[in-house]
């Protein structure tokens, strides 16, 4: 089929993917001992959107995510060290500890950032990519975003715009099935969300979110388009929340016969079940063990690494002319 | 130096920055093919194209978080917000986007945009379009916020405003769109952070930005009458404060009134009384003096509006009382 990734690159998706469910257990893990600080947002069972979707991407693009980015912040090619250290506040982390892991942001990566205020991250991309138009850089934006922010005015007057002007901006919609504690059929009118960029003059596809292969192909259409100069394009990967909101998430409304059905389809399965097919068990096993190596040192890294030390930054204070 | 109106001063400034730079784009409400409901943007669509100078949807919300990532991607955007009490339409671009990222990403991006827009009172336009909303946004640290009052500042910071890498605020007023002045040719910068003293004098000093200089400016006449000399300085630039500025009129004259036209109860008169208080306490012979907006909404009603907007007699009977 057209744009399907190659082994290689379904490999490296796998790898990733692995990553950040490493990262996540690890997190949940040191949540239970006490040694996390504030909420965290886990995106256990949604990796294939996040990092299939950003596997398309080449280095000079941009991509806007959400308060659950971890798997675009691995996904867009940051480095597992940075990020976890920036998860424990660490003077190493991507952004000095300042950020925290809602907000993670690697300008050199085109990872321009994490959102915590739902909704945001869709004009985000869409003011990226109305820069990217206005310099000609052939470059596209991208905003992964969840059935949440779905619902929010700013998302209708954004995608409006990125419609109106052909911005070369795609919109990758995590349908995790919740905004917060509330189903989605509590939230909209409509089960398939992406009904509406028809309203914007845009195509759109829906997927399932947690095949990574059959992410990866939908975007890369969008992309092409977009970098042709098309327009913007939506893709609706539909997909589920496995760990609930947060480490706040006291939890009793998500279904159990929900949650075993999607486990069932976990994205590392079925990425898992074709590449035994295409590279067999030793090849995969070796891959395992090195993600789960490579996340452990970076945990063990980060949480050795100094804290950072306060101080009123001059460099970053638009102030300091002035006094 | 040229006889201009303040908003052919902008416009010039705008034509000036968007010749030099070619990462410099327009966008807004009515801007391009009407060229702006107050003719800012007059004739720049025709010269620099669609591309660069566009009209938008009404859409204030995502047309500033736009500006935000637009900056932080090469390009500096200048957006207008048609009327000042569109602002917290905005507010989520600005409080929790713009103001945050160079400081909580660690220096990695830059936010060089400009958000024009025009308020204040005095037109009949009723609740919704008359309002100054200068302590909302000066609040925000990360954001600049510049209210200049001549045509020559209105050009000269205006560059300055697109040229600086952090985002600014710049805020104009109905009522000085047709004001006249001397403005110097050419490629002139007015520094943003920096106040004016536009009259000397030695008993009293009056803050003021905005609209309510020129109202300052008639007040000093009519004290001047009552043989009282103020000194009117021009703060230009609410956030960064030139506080030095501030205490050195103030170790002169050792009273002070500070004029805004907005609200009261936590407005930016307020913060002004309380910086003196904080840099120039024991200069003081009384206390400081607030000429705002009373705290209600503004009526439309031509004599219900004038009674409570702030106006040189209010501003004179407020030094008179200071310094009694």
């Amino acid at each position: 089929m057209k744009n399907t990734p190659s082994v290689e690159q379904h490999l490296e998706i796998y790898r990733r993917m692995l990553l950040v469910r490493h990262l996540e257990e690890s997190l949940g893990a040191l949540h239970k001992e006490g040694r996390t600080r504030g909420p965290i947002h886990r995106c256990d069972g949604q990796e294939a959107v996040g990092v299939a979707a950003t596997a398309v991407l080449e280095a000079g693009d941009k991509v806007a995510t959400t308060h659950r980015g971890h798997a675009v912040y691995i996904g867009k090619g940051m480095a597992v060290h940075p990020v976890v250290a920036e998860i424990f506040g660490r003077a190493t982390g991507a952004c000095g500890g300042r950020a925290g892991h809602m907000l993670v942001a690697d300008a050199e990566k085109g990872v321009i950032g994490g959102n915590a205020i739902v909704g945001a991250g869709i004009p985000a991309a869409t003011g990226m990519a109305l820069s990217m138009q206005i310099l000609g850089t052939g470059n596209v934006a991208m905003c992964v975003f969840g059935d949440g922010a779905a619902q929010t005015g700013i998302c209708h007057e954004a995608m409006n715009m990125a419609g109106l002007w052909k911005l070369p901006v795609v919109f990758v919609l995590e349908h995790n099935q919740f905004g917060l504690t509330v189903p989605s059929e509590v939230q909209s009118p409509v089960e398939d969300l992406s009904i509406r960029a028809a309203g914007y003059a845009m195509p759109a596809e829906i997927v399932d979110g947690n095949d990574a292969v059959a992410v990866y192909r939908a975007v890369s259409t969008m992309v092409e388009r977009a970098r042709r100069g098309e327009g913007p394009g939506m893709v609706e990967c539909k997909t589920y929340r496995i760990e609930g909101f947060s480490t706040s998430d006291m939890g009793g409304y998500q279904k159990p016969e929900d949650i075993a059905a999607w486990k069932a389809r976990d994205p590392l399965l079925v990425s898992r079940k074709v590449l035994l097919g295409d590279v067999g068990e030793a090849k995969l096993a070796g891959i395992e063990a090195a993600a789960k190596a490579e996340v452990d040192e970076a945990f063990a890294a980060a949480l050795s690494d100094p804290m950072p030390e306060f101080s009123l930054d001059e460099a970053c204070n638009p102030y300091s002319e002035a006094h | 130096m040229a006889m201009m109106r303040y908003a052919e001063a902008l416009n010039a400034a705008l034509r000036e920055e968007m010749q030099a730079d070619p990462s410099v784009f327009l966008f807004g409400e009515d801007i391009g093919r009407y060229g702006g409901v107050f003719k800012v943007t007059k004739g720049l669509m025709e010269e620099f194209g669609e591309t660069r100078v566009r009209d938008t949807p009404i859409s204030e919300q995502a047309l500033t978080a736009m500006a935000v990532t637009a900056a932080m991607t090469g390009t500096r955007p200048v957006l207008e917000i048609m009327y000042a009490d569109f602002v917290p339409l905005t507010l989520d671009a600005l409080v929790n986007q713009a103001s945050i990222y160079n400081y909580i990403w660690n220096g990695q991006v830059k936010m060089p945009f400009v958000l024009r827009t025009q308020g204040g009172g005095g037109a009949g336009a009723g609740a919704q379009h008359s309002k100054s909303l200068d302590s909302m946004l000066a609040h925000i640290p990360g954001i600049k916020v510049v209210a200049p009052s001549t045509p020559a500042d209105a050009k000269g910071m205006l560059k300055a405003a697109i040229r600086d890498d952090q985002p600014v605020v710049f805020l104009e007023h109905k009522l000085l769109y047709n004001t006249r002045g001397e403005v110097p040719e050419g490629d002139v910068t007015v520094p943003l952070g920096k106040a004016a003293t536009l009259r000397e004098g030695s008993d009293i000093s009056i803050f003021a930005t905005s609209k309510m200089v020129v109202e300052a400016l008639k007040a000093a006449d009519l004290l001047a009458a009552d043989g009282v000399s103020a000194e009117i300085v021009d703060l230009r630039s609410l956030r960064p404060l030139d506080v030095n500025a501030i205490v050195a009129s103030i170790a002169k004259t050792h009273h002070a009134v500070v004029v805004n036209e907005g609200w009261r109860f936590c407005g930016y008169a307020a913060e002004l009384s309380a910086t003196i208080m904080d840099h120039a306490f024991d200069e003081l012979d009384a206390p400081v003096t607030r000429v705002t907006l009373p705290d209600m909404p503004i009526p439309y009603s031509e004599p219900l509006e004038t009674a409570m907007l702030p106006s040189a007699e209010k501003i004179r009977t407020a030094a008179l009382k200071t310094l009694k």
